[in-house]
């Protein structure tokens, strides 16, 4: 036979096989190798972010700064300016979003696992929570105004913020709660009915105590979306220059109550002077930032880096919380 | 679900008679009862109230201005005499914006999806996806700052001439705020993606990489649309990083390089001026926040139906 001019069909393919393999597997490596980097390159930005911050705004947080920042009041100056009303006006708009978010959301859940049947009315109450969790936040803001700030009466107080962020993060709280709930075992509810307890009574002592992990997980996680939302607190007319603190809800010289209920307009001014902060004008971290960020003068810009920084370790530091926790309670808990 | 709900525990389900149970405890369930369901059905009185807050304001608002000048006129000057209301100049910023975040997020977001899921060892990927949803807990303003202060100079190095104020480090930044959020959700999609399949395909001889883009990917769509649809919705609605590093003049332009406001950045400029209660400024916002509305509801009530042709059952 003569020697072949090419090699037999057989090889030829095998060797197109050959290279068609190689070839994948090369691709395979570089997306291995091209994921990677770009995950490294995501979690990077949040470590330039911080650098950043700190680096811009170190001169207003160093220890001997540190002090007059958190203690003064805006100024015109920006080495004399500091955050104390954003500090007393975030913690108290937190306050009210608490015990708005919280008390509504946890019930709501707890109505829509525990209670709801499956009908038309459960179907949109569901459908409406889903699609709230998606409105814009600016919109929540408009929301407010036209009816918290003017159709309520309600004004552009701390009451009024803290209802808005209430009701802006209600639906993380909900989801927390039901999923929380949903991991209960079924046989927690049948032991509890089958010792005679009402379904209220299941639900106050085995349900609630048992979701109680995964409804402070989702408390959590809702009020650091809160504490950074500024959008709609700008909406709502929040100030951005207070150089005020919000009155307190009880002085040294306010008297106490009258015991023997002789004078109702007594009662009524205690209960004024202590509720009187809910309608006091306010500003926030955010939106004191923002106002300084917006100041051509760079001056400002470090003030902005240094609230800045206390914002987001707020922030990560409430999301890792509820992290951990999630983590820890989840391994701790086996049904 | 539905069968634990109604199961076992017919004989405490409301309206059932509570045999041998005493008047005051009966109450105390119908009333606890009641407050749970006021709880739940609270939700929809807020959708009333923002839906109804809209449709109110900007109805007066509509009355001033037709629909036709609202859509043909090709400035946005609410607040300057002779005021123009032509909505386009925002929607341009608005749709602008997003444009460049959703083409770095989806981009990159649905990658590191996909590592995650098909190539990251698992210990790996149980630190690395708590650490990326962190990055969608910066509140807004940090990014804002962020983009502004770190961003654009970095970009104004590689674009001469590019304003202090631009759409495209806003658009950045808006994607780098919005991976985490295609990210974690596609990841979930993909991991409830059946194991059978992706053993199917590695029997056939199908690489990693295939068997990721031609077998997981489509069979995770439907859920990895949902996290798409939210990644849309945040960045439109997104309001302080564009307020901060976009500026705030309304401007027909779809180039990145531009500044331009959004509608969500006029909406901040009006309200932190003092505008009187019933004005026509007033009622700009709210004609403002209408249209960002309907553009999300659309691209949320699409995606529904996404959602639905191409949901997968195993």
């Amino acid at each position: 036979m003569s020697a072949p001019a090419s090699p037999p069909p057989g090889v030829l393919e095998d060797r197109r096989l050959i290279a068609l393999v190689a070839g994948r597997r090369r691709w395979d490596i570089v997306f291995a190798v091209a994921g990677a980097l770009l995950v490294a390159a995501s979690l990077a930005v949040l470590g330039v972010l911080l650098a950043t911050l700190v680096r811009d705004g170190a001169a207003r947080l160093a220890p001997d700064s540190i002090g007059g920042f958190v203690s003064n009041f805006p100024s015109r100056f920006p080495a004399r300016a500091g955050i104390r009303s954003a500090l007393a006006g975030t913690a108290l708009v937190m306050f009210v979003t608490m015990i708005t978010a919280i008390p509504l959301g946890v019930m709501a859940g707890i109505y829509l696992e525990e209670y709801a049947r499956k009908n038309w009315v459960t179907t949109v109450i569901e459908i409406n929570i889903a699609n709230l969790a998606g409105v814009p936040s600016i919109i929540w803001g408009l929301m407010a105004l036209g009816l918290f700030v003017y159709t309520f009466g309600l004004g552009r107080s701390i009451l009024t913020a803290g209802l808005t962020l209430g009701l802006l993060v209600l639906p993380i709280v909900i989801v927390a709660t039901r999923e929380a709930i949903r991991a209960i075992p079924q046989g927690i509810r049948e032991a509890s009915f089958a010792c005679g307890a009402t379904k209220l009574q299941t639900v106050r002592h085995h349900i609630l105590p048992y979701s109680m992990p995964g409804i402070l997980t989702g408390s959590i996680i809702a009020l650091s979306r809160a504490i950074g939302e500024t959008a709609p607190l700008i909406t709502i007319g929040a100030l951005t220059y207070i150089a005020f603190l919000p009155p307190a809800p009880f002085t040294a010289e306010s008297k106490p109550i009258p015991a023997d209920g002789e004078s109702v307009s007594a009662v009524y001014s205690v209960f004024h002077q202590a509720t009187a902060w809910l309608q006091s004008e306010f500003t926030v971290l955010p939106i004191q930032m923002f106002n300084w960020v917006s100041k051509p003068n760079p001056e400002f810009h470090v003030n902005a880096a240094a609230t800045g920084l206390i914002l987001l370790a707020v922030t990560l530091v409430m999301n890792t919380v509820a992290i951990t926790l999630r983590y820890r309670l989840r391994r701790r808990i086996q049904w | 679900m539905q069968d634990r709900r109604n199961a076992p525990s017919g004989s405490e389900s409301p309206g059932a008679p509570l045999r041998g149970i005493s008047t005051r405890r009966r109450v105390a369930e119908w009333f606890g009862e009641s407050a749970l369901f006021l709880a739940a059905a609270s939700s929809i009185l807020i959708t009333l109230g923002i839906v109804g807050v809209l449709a109110y304001e900007s109805s007066t608002f509509f009355r001033h201005v037709s629909l036709r000048a609202f859509f043909t006129d090709k400035e946005w000057t609410p607040l300057f005499d002779p005021p123009h209301y032509g909505i386009w100049p925002l929607l341009s910023g608005t749709l602008t914006t997003t444009l460049v975040g959703l083409s770095i997020s989806i981009t990159v977001g649905t990658i590191v999806a996909v590592w995650m899921s098909e190539y990251a060892p698992h210990r790996l990927r149980e630190v690395v996806k708590p650490v990326l949803e962190l990055l969608s807990a910066v509140p807004t303003v940090v990014f804002g700052y962020f983009a502004l202060l770190v961003v654009t100079p970095f970009l104004q190095r590689f674009i001469p001439g590019l304003p202090g104020f631009n759409m495209l480090s806003a658009g950045i930044v808006i994607g780098i705020m919005t991976i985490p959020y295609v990210a974690s959700l596609s990841e979930d999609a993909m991991r409830a993606v059946p194991n059978n399949l992706r053993e199917g395909a590695y029997a056939m001889g199908a690489t990693r990489f295939n068997t990721a883009w031609r077998v997981v990917v489509p069979a995770g769509f439907s859920g990895i649309t949902s996290a798409y649809i939210l990644a849309i919705s945040r960045a439109l609605g997104e309001t302080m990083i564009v307020a901060v590093a976009a500026g705030t003049q309304p401007n027909l332009t779809f180039d990145p390089r531009e500044p331009g406001a959004t509608i969500t950045a006029f909406i901040v400029s009006v309200s932190l001026g003092d505008l009187p209660h019933g004005s026509i400024g007033y009622q700009s916002i709210f004609a403002a926040g209408v249209t960002l509305f309907i553009l999300t509801l659309g691209f949320n009530i699409a995606g529904h139906w996404l959602r639905r042709r191409f949901r997968e059952a195993y």
